[in-house]
């Protein structure tokens, strides 16, 4: 294969995938550059998470094409995948089913490290899984515990410090600070921020806090219904939205101020 | 007139490694009926907890302190007792909509069922639940009523669990992060809805919540916790106007807003210059 990739970290072509026939992602392609945050909004069930699904390998698109590095992940070999695996890594919409209730948080943050061979050492990988603990505003103490004896927001700092242990290139994330307090938010915001200066992380932003997609990201992907309606950088979508769809969706962002509110509402 | 939801001192603590770890520390608020009650704070600070105390619904927590309804406390009530009270006065949303959804079961049947233990016809039952969940913004509300829960999109899922929590009309609704996964027009949506049934049937509702553009635009109320107790509560306007506690203003201060400047970093509420000021 003549690898002609350019600088995409992550390249996704003609993305088809339906379920009993019903289209639902019908042809999605976008790039992601090296340090690159690109935000995927859209109503609910317009297929964001699907998408993710598919980039991930974790659900089988109808037909497509997608390139991490310009490595072909479709089609890559059981031995490929596990590299693709470590360099690809995403946090789910849902970090209750996605976090094995029998492991504690310590052992669940320091599995990748262990499966992927990356710190032998065990006293090391500890020293790292507690280092990640307190980076997302959780403690030391917390890493015997189970999953099920935290809190909704806390669960979710589990699975970001967990998928952020391997240090992958591309971060796929589903609406992953729409639990966290503001103040939590803003911590993991700024962590995102300063991992993609560092580090160079790419990652595809699923979130429907358009004020947090704002903040974050580079570009934005507006999805309706199974197509892209919208790309383009943050800052001209916002104040030039060229779809109906995008607009209104900007229209609906509440502010936090009773008093606005309650005028929005009244019309 | 007496509340219809009164929390005088409520204590919770869970089984430690070192003994029991106290996780509520003297939660005392109350929701009138037909009020919207905004309950938010920091993660880990006992929202979801306080919720779950009202039901009853953690079995490993001790609780003490007294959860008024309707002036009983539920907390000296009989579980065959409470069982009465879990299904016919309060509605819940979980925090966590998949867990609360069984997976075998498809999602009309599950909305359903409120309505079929109280003897509706199934015909009435299905027309109610279809309506309801076309009223939350669910598209082809009918046709999809057959599906299952893998079958749906978190969101769509969401919206389930709260069909489930409202149908039977319950005089309160408890809603935990209700609409974390939803966009926002969907989301204006479901608030919409919420306040209809809550000026309607006079359904009170304490809503747990992070995001302070939705409580300023639902709430009466708002409580605003931190470590296991309230730290400030008051009418909406006067939070958001005058927050007098400095963890309020911290957090007020973290929103991000649509319309700031991106390359501004975002502020964390200041927990160093907290610690002298709180306790
Ligand atoms: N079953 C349990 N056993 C032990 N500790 C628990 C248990 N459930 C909750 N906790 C602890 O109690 C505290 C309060 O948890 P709770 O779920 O009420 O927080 P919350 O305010 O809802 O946070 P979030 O906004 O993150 O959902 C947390 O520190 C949590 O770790
Ligand atoms: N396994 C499945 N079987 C059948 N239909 C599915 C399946 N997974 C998703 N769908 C459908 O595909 C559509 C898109 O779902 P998806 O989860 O991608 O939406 P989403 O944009 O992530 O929505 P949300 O914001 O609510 O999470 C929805 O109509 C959903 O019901
Ligand atoms: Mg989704
Ligand atoms: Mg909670």
């Amino acid at each position: 294969m003549t690898a002609v990739t350019g600088v995409s970290a992550l390249s996704v072509r003609n993305l088809v995938k339906s379920f009993g026939g019903r289209p639902v992602v019908k042809g999605v392609s976008f790039d992601l550059a090296p340090g690159e945050v690109l935000g995927l909004v859209g109503e609910s069930g317009s297929g964001k998470s699907t998408v993710a699904r598919c980039v991930a390998r974790l659900t089988k698109p109808d037909s497509g094409e997608i390139r991490l590095g310009g490595r072909d992940v479709l089609g890559a070999s059981r031995r490929e995948l596990r590299t693709l695996r470590r360099d690809m890594q995403m946090v789910f919409q849902d970090p209750y089913s996605s976090l094995n209730p029998r492991m504690t948080a310590g052992a669940l943050i320091e599995e990748g490290l262990l499966v992927h061979g990356i710190e032998p050492d065990r006293r090391k990988r500890r020293d790292r899984a507690t280092a990640l603990l307190e980076t997302v505003g959780l403690s030391a103490a917390d890493a015997d515990r189970h999953p099920r004896s935290f809190s909704g927001g806390q669960r979710q700092r589990i699975a970001i410090a967990r998928a952020l242990a391997v240090e992958p290139k591309v971060l796929i994330c589903d609406e992953v600070v729409s639990s966290l307090d503001v103040s939590v938010q803003a911590q993991v915001l700024n962590l995102f921020r300063d991992l993609r200066e560092r580090l160079d992380l790419s990652i595809l932003f699923i979130a429907h806090d358009l004020a947090v997609v704002h903040y974050l990201c580079d570009r934005v992907a507006v999805l309706d219904q199974g197509s892209l309606v919208e790309i383009g950088p943050c800052g001209e979508i916002y104040r030039r939205p060229a779809h109906p769809y995008t607009r209104s969706l900007l229209d609906a962002v509440p502010v936090p101020d009773p008093a606005a509110e309650r005028a929005r509402q009244a019309v | 007139m007496t509340p219809l939801l009164e929390l005088d001192d409520l204590r919770a603590s869970f089984p430690g490694p070192d003994g029991p770890v106290e996780v509520l520390r003297g939660v005392t608020m109350s929701v009138a009926a037909g009020e919207k009650v905004a309950l938010v704070g920091e993660s880990g600070s006992g929202k979801s907890v306080t919720a779950r105390a009202v039901l009853r619904l953690d079995r490993d927590a001790s609780l003490s302190g007294r959860v008024l309804l309707d002036g009983k406390d539920v907390l000296g009530l009989s579980e065959r007792a409470m069982r009465d009270v879990r299904g016919a006065r309060i509605g819940l949303v979980f925090q966590d909509p998949l867990a609360s959804l069984n997976p075998v079961m498809t999602i009309g049947w599950q909305i359903m069922q409120p309505l079929l233990i109280r003897g509706v016809k199934k015909k009435e039952a299905r027309r109610r639940g279809v309506e309801l969940l076309g009223r939350l913004g669910v598209r082809d509300a009918d046709r999809r009523f057959d599906d299952y829960p893998h079958q749906f999109s978190g969101g769509m899922r969401q919206r389930v669990v709260i069909a489930i929590a409202v149908i039977a009309e319950p005089a309160l609704l408890i809603a935990d992060e209700p609409t974390t996964a939803l966009d926002v027009r969907v989301q204006a949506q479901v608030l919409t809805l919420l306040r209809e049934l809550a000026a309607e049937r006079s359904m009170s509702v304490l809503l747990i919540t992070h995001d302070l553009g939705i409580v300023a635009g639902f709430a009466d109320r708002v409580v605003v916790m931190r470590h296991g107790a309230p730290v400030e509560q008051g009418v909406v306007d006067d939070i958001y106007a005058r927050p007098q506690h400095p963890y309020t203003r911290g957090l007020l201060a973290s929103v991000p807003r649509i319309d700031d400047d991106p390359s501004r970093r975002l502020s964390t509420v200041d927990e160093a210059a907290l610690e002298g000021e709180v306790r």
